[in-house]
């Protein structure tokens, strides 16, 4: 897989002496969507900011198709789109003045079609002539995302692109994204719904205090981190797990009403150990004698492997 | 690699322009009026009761470069302050910190909007003036070269300001506390000539009093001071202002964090 960002030792302390970024390693494959996870303030938005220009590195390096970001800022910046946090842009400015100054910006001639087809595409085309200030908060970020296309950037960065948006407004921003993919974009989004990494990622970073905790495929992750759980609910009882059903990962609640089981890391994911392991127990439970009113099975989410990853000690 | 970008450049500008028209009653007007009130106050009401041996020429006339000078020096100073300092207020200069524009770019877009916006607002207030004032100009091309050059030094000069500014109150701090009292102090309504020592020693201190007196011998060929020092402190400032905007840019200091 050809690199199209590599990151190396980056670091960033702010004059207060707080170190934002402590020696990040990351490298980014042309076209895929990766997504930076974290909790606040581990360092995304800084990292990001250290890529854009807007944060000055204190050490380390960072290399964008192929060429040294310090030396070729001017031509490599021309390359690299960002979709900023915050909706910060001239809220006076009409939609199409300000995703054409966007385009001007970065030193491309005017070009009505491709900003008509960029509008377009992000349903902002009837909404060119209002200003920025008029128009829904969903309407203000596709504006910015808009604005960070203007340039048709290979490299697009979106933080937190679909922060404080509906549902549904998330899930058509999903479409979009997805689509630039499919153009050959190649994505890099922060963002607080572990969901719309699961859904969307290629590979998935986790970020914690400024160093990177983990740098993988999403189904990968999933696969290697995730597990299986599942609650027996039987007819009767029980005051005490039977001997015969004394294995890891199974115990039995404090009522006696429920067994639950609970497989090893690593046995989630569809194509994991841990259903099988659950089809297991339910037979044995059956040839026992024992018998269940229901089986509540479940795959440990993203969020719970975020989490658990999280809560462990960085080593 | 590309060393200077026209199109980011010509962009920068544009925006600039079109953010100073759409709020022209601001920008344009309220100068305008204010000056034509200072022409109305000192050259007619006050200045008509003045002889002329008070400062060798008719008053009302004689204040028109000093009020033109005051306009040019807060108009240039706020406006540049503004362009930049409202970008990093809103966030908005995210966009422009990630853009292939370096300094050159970004000087020559907002500051030169700004010194637009200041040589279209002289010569509105040339023209409005006239109403007021019988004025000559004895050297025209000097008052252009002189205009030019006051707003581009000050839209610099505002510039700096404006990335200075960490709030609304320190933005309006040094045209107000600083520029002010300097220009109505430089000589714009009376000659440096005219004070007693050690007030005129004081004066002399002031570079306003230079740039003031240079303006007043482009219009009347008469000045307390030689036309070369003035023009020299003018450039001087204009390379002074440059000198802090490149070190602003190659450290980027409160523009990056």
């Amino acid at each position: 897989m050809q690199s199209i960002l590599e990151i190396a030792g980056l670091t960033k302390t702010y004059r207060g002496g707080f170190t934002a970024l402590n020696g990040v390693d990351l490298t980014i494959n042309k076209g895929e969507i990766f997504a930076l996870l974290g909790p606040n303030g581990a360092g995304k938005t800084t990292l990001i900011g250290a890529v854009c220009g807007l944060v000055e590195p204190s050490a380390g390096s960072i290399t964008a198709f192929g060429k040294d970001m310090k030396h070729h800022w001017r031509s490599l910046r021309a390359r690299i789109g960002l979709v900023p946090q915050e909706l910060t842009t001239d809220m006076f400015e009409t939609v199409w003045r300000t995703v054409n100054y966007s385009r001007g910006l970065f030193g491309l001639a005017p070009d009505k079609g491709k900003v008509e087809a960029i509008l377009r595409s992000l349903s902002l085309w009837d909404k060119r002539d209002n200003q920025v200030r008029a128009l829904s908060g969903g309407m203000k970020r596709r504006v910015m995302i808009a604005k960070a296309l203007a340039h048709e950037p290979e490299l697009l960065f979106l933080d937190e692109p679909t922060a404080g948006v509906d549902v549904e407004l998330r899930r058509d921003m999903w479409e979009n994204i997805a689509r630039l993919r499919d153009g050959g974009t190649t994505i890099i989004l922060t963002t607080h719904y572990i969901e719309e990494a699961e859904e969307m990622a290629d590979r998935i970073g986790i970020i914690q205090s400024g160093r990177i905790r983990m740098v993988d495929e999403t189904q990968r992750i999933m696969r290697q981190l995730g597990r299986i759980e599942a609650d027996f609910a039987l007819v009767d009882p029980l005051p005490a797990l039977p001997p015969e059903l004394a294995q890891p990962g199974l115990s039995l609640s404090a009522d006696g009403a429920t067994i639950h089981f609970r497989d090893a890391e690593g046995a989630g994911g569809s194509g994991g150990e841990g259903k099988a392991h659950v089809a297991a127990i339910a037979q044995k439970l059956a040839g026992l004698g024992y018998v269940y009113r229901s089986i509540d099975m479940r795959e440990s989410s993203l969020e719970d492997i975020f989490v658990h990853l999280l809560g462990e000690p960085q080593s | 690699m590309i060393a200077f970008n026209p199109r980011s450049t010509w962009t920068i500008y544009r925006n600039e322009v079109q953010r100073a028209l759409r709020t022209a009653g601001q920008s344009i007007l309220a100068p305008v009026l204010t000056t034509s009130l200072y022409f109305v106050v000192f050259g007619s009401a006050i200045g008509s009761h003045m002889d002329r041996s008070v400062v060798g020429m008719n008053y009302a006339a004689f204040i028109v470069p000093g009020l033109l000078m005051l306009t040019l020096l807060s108009e240039s100073t706020q406006n540049a302050s503004f362009g930049i300092y409202m970008p990093r207020f809103t966030g908005a200069i995210y966009e422009l910190l990630s853009a292939p524009v370096g300094v050159a770019e970004t000087l020559l877009g907002f500051v030169g909007a700004a010194a637009t916006k200041s040589l279209v607002l002289a010569a509105i207030i040339l023209t409005v003036s006239r109403f007021f004032v019988d004025y000559s100009i004895a050297h025209p091309v000097y008052v252009l070269l002189f205009i030019i050059l006051i707003s581009a030094s000050f839209s610099l000069f505002g510039f700096i300001i404006g990335v200075w500014a960490d709030s609304f109150d320190k933005l309006g701090a040094i045209p107000m506390l600083f520029l002010m009292p300097l220009t109505f102090l430089g000589g714009t309504f009376y000659s440096v000539d005219n004070l007693a020592e050690p007030w005129r020693s004081v004066a002399m201190a002031n570079p306003v009093v230079y740039l003031v007196n240079g303006l007043r011998w482009c219009f009347y060929g008469t000045s307390d001071f030689p036309i070369g020092l003035s023009l020299g402190i003018a450039c001087g400032f204009v390379a002074l202002c440059v000198l802090v905007i490149a070190r602003i840019f190659a450290t980027g200091w409160r523009i990056r964090t």
